[in-house]
């Protein structure tokens, strides 16, 4: 058995496949648009007094979040962060329920129970975060230590910001998926700032470095860049379902808003922001999408009106849904029973041109073959 | 039937539970060849593979963290925390992650959280403490803490069949010196539920884990006619049973090993004087270790840790007043 980790250079090797169809395409660029648009939508209900608490986003880091989790067959299993509204949208929430979450409604994804992004859709195959950071990482890992026991080609994936990576939870998190080679993908995003703190305060060396420390590849990739985003995503779930073990991939991003609504950014330099903001993943999409893959203006125009429209709807329908009824607030503590999570959406063509729904259970439960060597017999080649 | 001590039960309750359920498996810090810090997992790798006796790193926020992501996905991971002090360093995913998920997200965490607990042998301020406390102020937690080993087994099964998280308690100065008679094979006694070990009619002692068999010596010695209420799980706490057990003697004397205050002792206190008012003849009243942490020299830690003399003692005061 062989623990080597690949190197960058090698992951690296294996992207550049064009994975993606036309259609793949405008779904990137739709699922980003959608998190901005339910985004600034969120925003304006905080505005009118309709969001309890504060308002946190994820403006400028759509690519990140979209373009990792579009790698994802349906029974893979992912922990979503509060900068990663797009990934919730790829799985298959719908705005209306986000925005209901936010405003504390009965039709949020929590029903009320919980917060702004402090959810995820177990019927959806997510399970959602705390906001002690990063003990994700640590459930995600555990996640992947049922799919490596039991032998079956899934992966789970969950994100960090950088800041998080100063925390102890991280090292442990990294250090147990390193020694048992587990299936998981850990998506960095560094966005800058952790709340109002630079990196030069968080850590000496970039984190990214650190992975082959674990014993595993660490990639840096351009965060705003959806289609890079999605390559790296993708080889490196595709080395999490052969049984090749974990990747961090460090995507540098920058996040565009405050921490949350109430914070004015006074620390960010006014150019840094002017920087990023030529560099909006969005627009530097369809650019890409028009000039290199052959879309027309009309056609972009028709999916930034079709997202805004569904966005209006879906704001509708959050605003009439109605506040929880409080005898619920005692309700649920304990669970009666077991339940399964569902499966999530997984609109990449890859998974509805095959058979292969992302990592069908083996037969034969129990099927490891020993430590750290889990063989998976349906894996795809990149 | 078979003569088991508690460590023999516990360990026959998992070993049980590992043979007839593939997805139960046990992690831990030197559980796998050694067999544990106290052997309760001897002989486990040997019959069930380094697979599901998972040696782990030092690292129980880990060890936490993937019992919840393991439970999520249809394991049944029992870990075991090498101390019960130990689960300080694993204390967030517990009680932010694992305990919250279901009220949260309807999703369910089934997982099991073993915790050698308890004093009396100069373990010191880091070997020795009765945690319990932390766990029932951290909603989405149960809680459970046998004193024989016939439940040390039965609560063990029920604890990996629940589908939450369950701190399970096993005191770690009754793991040899209780023995008890204890059913073979399947064998479970479900959470919730108290258990009278001994009957009376003038006082109650309401215990559990290491104070049952404190009081029950105690009550032999003083020959009085003492109910002694064995609490077996603290969260749900068996209400009931505490009531009719204090409506019937009209005396209550609380025990436990843990520190005094908001303890299981001033759970318990109010629950009784709450409901069951009308029915005192006596002041409630508490046998606990004081708040300070649990000193190391020999007479120190029995200065602070209840004894035989202490229960009989407090027993004759409620009996005389």
């Amino acid at each position: 058995m062989k623990l080597e980790a690949a190197s960058a250079s090698r992951l690296l090797e294996r992207t550049g496949t064009d994975a993606l169809t036309r259609a793949d395409r405008a779904l990137l660029l739709r699922h980003m648009l959608l998190m901005r648009l339910a985004e600034e939508r969120g925003l304006t209900l905080y505005k009118q007094g309709k969001v309890p608490g504060s308002f946190y986003d994820g403006r400028g880091q759509e690519a990140t979040c979209v373009g990792a989790a579009f790698t994802l067959g349906p029974r893979d299993r992912m922990c979503i962060l509060h900068r990663d509204l797009g990934a919730h949208f790829v799985r298959g929430v719908t705005p209306d329920r986000y925005l209901a979450n936010y405003m504390g409604r009965e039709g949020g994804v929590t029903g009320g129970k919980d917060g702004n992004m402090h959810f995820g859709d177990r019927e959806l195959g997510c399970v959602g975060m705390v906001s002690m950071l990063p003990d994700m990482a640590q459930v995600a890992a555990g996640i992947a230590l049922s799919f490596k026991m039991r032998s079956e080609p899934r992966v789970a994936m969950t994100f960090f910001g950088e800041g998080s990576t100063a925390n102890g939870q991280w090292h442990e998190a990294m250090n147990f998926a390193g020694i048992h080679r587990l299936p998981v993908v850990f998506v960095l995003e560094n966005n800058q700032f952790a709340y109002s703190t630079p990196t030069e305060l968080e850590f000496a060396v970039d984190p990214v470095q650190r992975a082959k420390t674990y014993g595993f590849p660490g990639v840096s990739v351009d965060g705003n860049d959806v289609e890079a985003v999605f390559e790296v995503a993708r080889v490196a779930a595709d080395r999490a379902r052969e049984g090749e073990g974990p990747t961090l991939i460090e995507c540098h991003t920058m996040r565009m808003h405050g921490h949350g609504a109430h914070d004015d950014m006074s620390y960010v330099p006014e150019e840094l922001l002017e920087e990023w903001s030529r560099r909006d993943p969005i627009e530097l999409y369809v650019r890409r999408l028009t000039e290199e893959h052959g879309f027309e203006q009309p056609e972009i125009e028709e999916i930034r009106s079709s997202v805004a429209s569904y966005v209006d709807e879906c704001a509708e329908k959050a605003v009439a849904s109605p506040m929880p009824d409080p005898g619920i607030a005692r309700d649920g503590v304990f669970a009666e029973s077991w339940e399964p999570l569902g499966d999530g959406e997984a609109p990449w063509s890859r998974w509805s041109a095959t058979e292969d729904q992302g990592g069908t259970p083996h037969n034969g439960h129990h099927a490891s073959n020993g430590h750290g060597d889990a063989v998976v017999e349906h894996g795809r080649a990149a | 039937m078979a003569e088991m001590t508690y460590l023999q039960a516990i360990s026959d309750g998992l070993r049980e539970e590992m043979r007839r359920d593939e997805a139960v498996f046990c992690l831990g810090e030197d559980i796998g060849a050694f067999g544990g810090a106290f052997k309760v997992t001897d002989g486990f790798m040997e019959e069930f593979g380094a697979d599901r006796v998972l040696d782990t790193p030092l690292a129980e926020n880990m060890i936490i963290g993937a019992c919840v992501g393991a439970a999520i996905e249809g394991m049944k991971p029992v870990a075991e925390m090498q101390f019960a002090d130990f689960i300080a360093c694993g204390f967030d995913q517990l009680v932010n992650v694992a305990g919250k998920l279901h009220y949260r997200q309807g999703v369910s965490v089934p997982m099991v959280v073993r915790l050698p607990s308890g004093g009396g042998f100069s373990g010191g301020p880091f070997h020795s403490q009765n945690p319990e406390a932390w766990f029932l102020q951290s909603p989405g937690l149960k809680v459970v803490a046998p004193a024989t080993a016939e439940d040390a087994k039965g609560l063990l099964v029920s604890a990996i069949r629940d589908p939450n998280p369950v701190c399970y308690l096993e005191h770690k100065g009754l793991y040899r010196h209780v023995k008890g008679e204890v059913p073979e094979g399947d064998h479970a006694v479900p959470l919730g539920e108290a258990r009278i070990a001994r009957e009376g009619g003038e006082l109650s002692v309401i215990a559990y884990g290491s104070s049952v068999p404190l009081a029950l010596q105690a009550a032999e010695e003083l020959d009085e006619d003492i109910e002694i209420l064995d609490l077996r799980t603290l969260n749900p706490l068996d209400a009931d049973a505490i009531l009719a057990s204090v409506e019937k003697t009209g005396k209550v004397l609380i025990a436990h090993e843990a520190t005094r205050s908001c303890g299981v002792g001033a759970e318990v206190a109010s629950l009784v004087s709450e409901r069951a008012f009308e029915s005192l003849d006596a002041p409630v009243r508490r046998l606990t270790a004081p708040d300070v942490p649990i000193p190391f020299s020999p007479p120190l830690e029995q200065s602070v840790l209840p004894q035989l003399d202490d229960m009989k003692e407090a027993c004759r005061e409620l009996l005389a007043y």
